[in-house]
């Protein structure tokens, strides 16, 4: 990707921007993000089909944030992550300058958010088809047989919170976990403390999660964490006709109402 | 006590797992479950696997459970009743198939929980295991332990240590009294040392870098801004701190219904924003970096300066769990190096 590192360089020079978030090496053959703050390191940057993190979840961090305006590697989950983030206000135009990754591996840059929102709408965003496999076979369970599946899964969780800190939209800086005066849910990663953070948390990301699926791959103990939102997605598309990250101007779905809405007890 | 070296048959290992267990032992080993090697219970050695460099979480979890209640409370109008967890009730284990960096391990938590208060129930936990490790032939990128005092043989730490040689039978090093014991009640299946030369079948791991040195470079360290460069790609979840071998913080919590309810002990990790916050909402440690110095200088700086102990072993599983390759050894050189 020389393209690539030429044009980091050329906005770390101009001072368009402070840092370049991209994948570098990693160790035993791993790739991982690397922040290019001098034109220099731009040489550190690489792309190929290895490079799969979630990159937008820097954008949120507070070392990062104050570095100064960001220039950013974004294949398609990550030009969704900040677009749906943009829609909850935690981003504007002005703080990210979107270093575009085409499905094909090429460069592509775009003037400010609306540009990206249409070249997204030309993408396939959904699922994979062996995504959608992983879901149909859930959905094919019983629910006793749901449960049997999920308690087996979750006996594994150790609360490491991987999953939310690996998520772009778990941005908060206090997580309803975090609420212990009183202890909203239970701390410990017992059957209870396990099914309600999980729970807790797929209802949170209902109309957010734009499957990326960093939550599952960062799941040190392999729990595929990421079916519960990616279901989730399904049934937002199903019910509201509403996919998350293609929007920057998108309203909030959980927490705003329109009048054609299939539920009607809140008039 | 010294080193005794006896021959250990695999036929007489198969059989020693299933006396150990009609014993009454509770028996944990290795197992490949899906994608992960894990500690759990085994019935036979058939169940265990020895084919895996380290198991993804530490087996620590047996004298340090992620969950551990402390005392069942009541309030009723007699006044309020407690009672503490019955350390009699704890079960026999044995944890066969731990690596000598996981027995290592144990020293490191055993100072930690001795350090001023006595903490009864890991002591009592370990009381009632027994340690016998098996020595690594295999290794891979990760595994540094010759670089923080271990050894792919290292008998520290393990009550016994099983080194399998050519054929499959072990060499059994009887390290402790509580190894001596076993040996002893068991003595029909431990023969004559078969004289072997232990580091022909021993992985080999080449030292990364100079541990003291680094000890005494960590203690004027705190200001550096390597930690800042360091964490940046850090998000700060607790993966490393939970599966690492010698990462002992814990959060107490009581779960209560109106009248009655546990005090329980979780694990931790100093690497959440909500480790440090005090009651005024003040937090000495704000941001990832410093978050991410209290991981390294606490192993590196701190245990060492109190308690003697490096509070790391080098079995690497912090670096392969970690979702955005935070890789420990290689920071550690690279602070030697800045």
């Amino acid at each position: 990707m020389d393209e690539l590192k030429q044009k980091a360089k050329e906005l770390l020079e101009k001072q368009q921007v402070a840092v370049i978030i991209g994948y570098a090496e990693g160790t035993a053959g791993r790739t991982r993000a690397v922040f290019a703050l001098k034109p220099e390191d731009s040489e550190k940057l690489i792309f190929d089909e290895r490079c799969k993190q979630n990159l937008a979840v820097y954008l949120m961090k507070h070392e990062v944030k104050h570095l100064g305006r960001r220039g950013i590697v974004a294949t398609i989950p990550v030009m969704r992550s900040i677009l749906q983030v943009a829609s909850e206000y935690q981003l504007t135009e002005a703080d990210v300058h979107v270093l575009g990754i085409t499905p094909e591996g090429k460069l592509i840059e775009f003037d400010g958010f609306k540009p990206m929102e249409h070249w997204l709408s030309g993408q396939d965003v959904g699922l994979s088809a062996g995504e959608k496999d992983e879901l149909a076979k859930l959905d094919g369970m019983s629910m006793e047989e749901k449960w049997a599946y999920w308690k087996d899964e979750l006996s594994r969780c150790i609360k490491c919170y991987a999953c939310r800190a690996a998520c772009p939209m778990c941005y908060c800086i206090r997580c309803f976990v975090e609420s212990n005066r009183p202890q909203w849910i239970p701390i410990a990663a017992n059957d209870l403390g396990s099914f309600e953070w999980h729970i807790l948390r797929a209802m949170h990301l209902a109309g957010r999660c734009i499957n990326c699926g960093e939550c599952g791959r960062a799941c040190p103990v392999d729990i595929p964490i990421h079916l519960l939102t990616f279901k989730g997605v399904m049934d937002v598309e199903a019910d509201f006709g509403v996919t998350a990250g293609l929007d920057a101007g998108m309203e909030s779905l959980l927490s705003s109402f329109k009048p054609n809405d299939k539920e009607n007890f809140i008039r | 006590m010294e080193i005794e070296r006896k021959l250990l048959k695999r036929s007489s290992l198969e059989r020693l797992v299933d006396m150990m267990r009609s014993d009454g032992n509770m028996i944990y080993a290795p197992q490949k479950k899906e994608t992960q090697v894990v500690f759990d219970t085994i019935e036979t050695f058939a169940d265990m696997t020895e084919d895996y460099i380290v198991s993804n979480q530490s087996p620590k979890f047996v004298a340090f459970p992620k969950i551990e209640k402390i005392l069942d409370f009541s309030i009723s109008q007699e006044g309020i009743r407690q009672e503490g967890t019955q350390l009699a009730a704890f079960p026999p284990v044995v944890v066969l198939g731990c690596r000598p960096c996981d027995a290592d391990g144990f020293d490191s938590l055993t100072a930690i929980f001795n350090w001023d208060y006595k903490d009864e129930l890991y002591n009592e936990r370990l009381k009632r295991t027994t340690l016998i490790s098996i020595s690594c032939a295999q290794k891979d990128d990760y595994c540094f332990c010759t670089s923080v005092k271990g050894h792919p043989g290292s008998t520290r730490g393990s009550d016994i240590l099983l080194t399998r040689f050519d054929g499959g039978d072990y060499l059994a090093e009887i390290v402790t009294e509580k190894g001596k014991a076993l040996t002893e009640k068991y003595a029909a299946l431990f023969e004559a040392d078969p004289g072997i030369e232990k580091d022909k079948f021993l992985a080999e791991v080449k030292p990364r870098f100079e541990v003291e040195g680094l000890v005494q470079k960590c203690m004027g360290m705190f200001e550096h801004p390597v930690w800042i460069e360091q964490s940046l790609r850090c998000i700060g979840c607790g993966a490393c701190a939970y599966v690492c071998p010698t990462c002992a913080c814990f959060d107490i919590q009581d779960e209560a219904a109106v009248s009655k309810g546990e005090r329980i002990r979780c694990w931790d990790s100093c690497g959440f924003g909500l480790f440090t916050i005090h009651t005024s909402g003040h937090n000495p440690r704000e941001v990832q970096s410093q978050r991410w110095r209290q991981r390294v200088l606490h192993k590196f700086s701190y245990m060492p300066e109190r308690l003697g102990v490096i509070g790391c072993v080098g079995c690497g599983r912090c670096s392969r769990a970690c979702p955005v390759d935070m890789n420990l050894s290689e920071h550690l050189i690279n602070i030697a190096e800045v």
